[in-house]
């Protein structure tokens, strides 16, 4: 299914061609381990397999814990006991689940990143990176809804906080909350329901991921120069890529197997660093918590929420332009849920015509600033809302918008690219020298 | 090896369980250091079963203990009572047994009761749900590099009693003084005009419980206060987390596993790619 011309699957043996006339299966999985890939593939591109073991072990992971969890207001927290008590390796299950999902999004975030650095989402790429930003979506609800099942404080109150957002859509806003909760406030309806969605999003989100990577089989893999493989011959592609299998399953596992070290040091010693810890409290409908803070990978989206406070001039300005129909939490909802929309957009607001940030001088510092504007949002995120978080959220806040929406498309106006490689082979040639095998000497540039 | 530590307000309240910081003032806390903390910190099985005598004794009055079997006082790695002594301990309370409805005496399969006093909050799991200071500044470093969890925090709250403060000295009527606890009610009149308590912790609801040899310890160790405290801090966080020495244990060989399988796969990708490179061949 890759563009790029290489060696296809050839039945051999009579059972293969009757198998292969009949369901072409082992061709498609021979065509999708050995795709031809860019061979300068830097370390920002082991994330894929990051994420695809991610995804697994949640699944495995939680497949498990369902056969113990009880999801009713009375058993749930009783049940999670009982899971890390009495279950054998139960402890440990439920560790590797709950933080696989804080792994899930480190690696997501660094993918999304080092998409955005690469240029990945340019053309041709714009429909994985949509269908990149679904997944991500997706997986927010997931693990917002995950949060909940435990029936703790923050899981009781997060619900509480977080359906609420839709409660400040004008006018239907009341009933849309209602619907989601099934009923008037978060109860047994709520964790009933959240917890049938927990366990069928995953298999949409697999689903996606299997569509994912079709589109970008078919585009074939971004690169560090963002240049294309060539096309033209079957010879010349070879020289710009390896196939995937061995040389980047190898890398990638390898890869895996380091940052696996480091998650099970954090699993197996410090499981509860990053949850909070009233979530060890059984959920209490009369006892709000002094702070009700989201899990650390919602927290940049949570400051942005909260930063568009009633005193700030762009809210005052939408309530007077819509007669009030946008208040400040409602704009606070917009503002968050727009702040990934303009994400997605990206491959439309981006202007310039090289891909990489590695050929656009003004473009790199930038984007160092986005990187660390979205360190700096996380961190409010987690302070109380007040000075100096607040004001510091609403710059931050700010920025984010800026770089998608005016940043990216002029750049690509006012910005001089530096000149990128020819090839793919030339980039990786200029790191490593000639390559090995090759017969023909390349000339130096 | 112990410190006093005294919280800002912004880290406690970054952190903190339960209600309001609303008085906005900051507890002391001390760190000590217990047997089980650190990568390789194990239970002191005897610390452990004078923590279940200050427990079973003191605490016991009021509070329940409802997620924990009764049966894992004789796990290993706990406080390991042999089995005819986890039979005898079951026995002393009164089950309402779930199949017949009836009244029986308990089995190690039961779980502890439950609190028998309302307002006394379950100590199965105290010890996780006060666990994060998350100080400084929100980062948990002091959770991670001292090791300051919630046995501290019980430490310290039933260690840190103390005299009504000047500003203050009828208290708040029903309830004590106490520098540790961060979450209860201050007197308007230990507050600055911004309405931030000026005094340390706050007022809560428990009197003191602990006084010196309240408890007769069955192994003749010495029970001043600071030792039942400590002792029953450390048991309630092995009520909290029992499984601590299994996870870091299976962490552990985890972690061994997969730095060899790392070094093997870094040498395959070393040779797969070496000919890809043009450098040395293997």
């Amino acid at each position: 299914m890759a563009g790029i011309p290489h060696d296809h699957y050839e039945p051999k043996t009579g059972g293969e061609k009757w198998l292969h006339k009949r369901l072409p299966i082992v061709g498609m999985l021979y065509d999708t381990i050995m795709i031809p890939t860019p061979k300068n593939l830097n370390w920002m591109w082991i994330w894929g397999i990051i994420l695809t073991f991610c995804l697994a072990l949640q699944i495995v992971t939680g497949i498990i814990l369902v056969m113990h969890y009880t999801p009713h207001v009375d058993y749930a927290f009783a049940s999670v006991e009982h899971i890390m008590r009495n279950v054998n390796g139960g402890y440990m299950i439920r560790y590797l689940h709950a933080n696989g999902a804080s792994l899930f999004f480190v690696a997501v975030y660094l993918h999304i990143f080092r998409g955005l650095y690469y240029g990945s989402y340019k053309a041709p790429r714009e429909v994985t990176w949509i269908i990149g930003m679904l997944i991500y979506l997706m997986m927010m609800g997931t693990a917002f809804m995950g949060y909940v099942l435990p029936w703790g404080q923050m899981s009781f109150w997060g619900a509480t906080v977080i359906t609420g957002l839709f409660g400040a859509i004008p006018g239907v806003g009341g009933a849309i909350q209602t619907w989601l909760l099934g009923g008037p406030a978060v109860d047994n309806a709520t964790l009933n329901r959240f917890f049938s969605l927990h366990y069928l999003l995953p298999f949409v989100i697999a689903a996606l991921v299997a569509v994912h990577i079709w589109a970008f089989h078919t585009t074939g893999n971004n690169n560090p120069t963002g240049v294309e493989v060539r096309r033209g011959s079957k010879e010349e592609a070879a020289k710009d890529t390896v196939p995937f299998w061995p040389y980047y399953v190898i890398k990638d596992l390898f890869a895996l197997a380091v940052i696996l070290a480091v998650f099970f040091a954090i699993v197996g010693f410090m499981p509860n660093y990053l949850g909070h810890p009233d979530n060890y409290i059984e959920a209490n409908p009369l006892a709000t918590p002094a702070h009700i803070v989201p899990e650390w990978y919602f927290l940049p989206f949570y400051a942005i929420l909260r930063a568009f406070t009633a005193d700030v001039w762009v809210v005052i300005a939408a309530e007077w332009i819509t007669f009030g129909i946008v208040d400040a939490k409602f704009f606070g909802v917009l503002a968050m849920f727009g702040a990934i929309a303009v994400m997605a957009l990206a491959p439309w607001l981006d202007t310039s015509s090289v891909r990489s940030g590695r050929y656009r001088p003004m473009f790199k510092w930038w984007f160092a600033l986005l990187v660390v504007d979205f360190i700096v949002l996380m961190w409010v995120g987690a302070m109380p809302a007040e000075e100096p978080y607040a004001t510091i959220s609403l710059i931050a806040s700010a920025y984010w918008f800026a770089y998608f929406l005016v940043i990216l498309p002029l750049l690509g106006v006012i910005e001089k690219p530096l000149p990128q490689p020819a090839t793919i082979e030339d980039d990786f040639n200029a790191h490593y020298g000639k390559a090995g095998g090759s017969a023909a000497a390349h000339p130096a540039e | 090896m112990i410190r006093k530590i005294a919280l800002t307000a912004a880290s406690a309240l970054a952190i903190s369980s339960g209600a309001a910081l609303a008085a906005g003032g900051h507890a002391e806390l001390t760190d000590l250091a217990f047997a089980h903390e650190g990568p390789f910190g194990k239970f002191d099985q005897f610390q452990l079963q004078r923590g279940l005598q200050v427990y079973t004794e003191v605490c016991s009055a009021c509070h329940g203990l409802k997620y924990v079997p009764i049966r894992t006082l004789a796990d290993e790695g706990g406080p390991q009572l042999p089995e005819d002594q986890v039979r005898a301990y079951a026995k002393q309370f009164t089950v309402t047994d779930r199949d017949t409805g009836e009244d029986r005496e308990g089995v190690p399969t039961d779980h502890f009761p439950v609190s028998g006093m309302e307002t006394a909050p379950d100590l199965s799991l105290m010890a996780k749900s006060r666990a994060g200071f998350h100080g400084p500044y929100g980062t948990g470093l002091s959770q991670l590099f001292n090791g300051m969890g919630g046995p501290e925090y019980i430490y310290s709250i039933l260690t840190h009693y103390e005299e009504n403060p000047e500003c203050a000295p009828d208290g708040i009527d029903g309830y004590y003084y106490n520098t540790a606890f961060p979450n209860g009610g201050v007197p308007d009149s230990c507050k600055d005009e911004h309405g931030v308590s000026t005094v340390p912790g706050s007022w809560i609801a428990m009197p003191e419980p602990l006084s010196d040899d309240l408890v007769t310890y069955a192994d003749g160790h010495p029970a001043t206060v600071a030792d039942m405290a400590e002792d029953v801090s450390s048991f309630l966080m092995w009520a909290a987390e029992p499984k601590l020495m299994d996870r870091r244990e299976s962490g552990f060989k985890a972690v061994i596993f997969l730095i060899i399988l790392a070094s093997l796969l870094y040498l395959t990708n070393k040779r797969i790619w070496a000919g890809v490179k043009g450098k040395k061949a293997a």
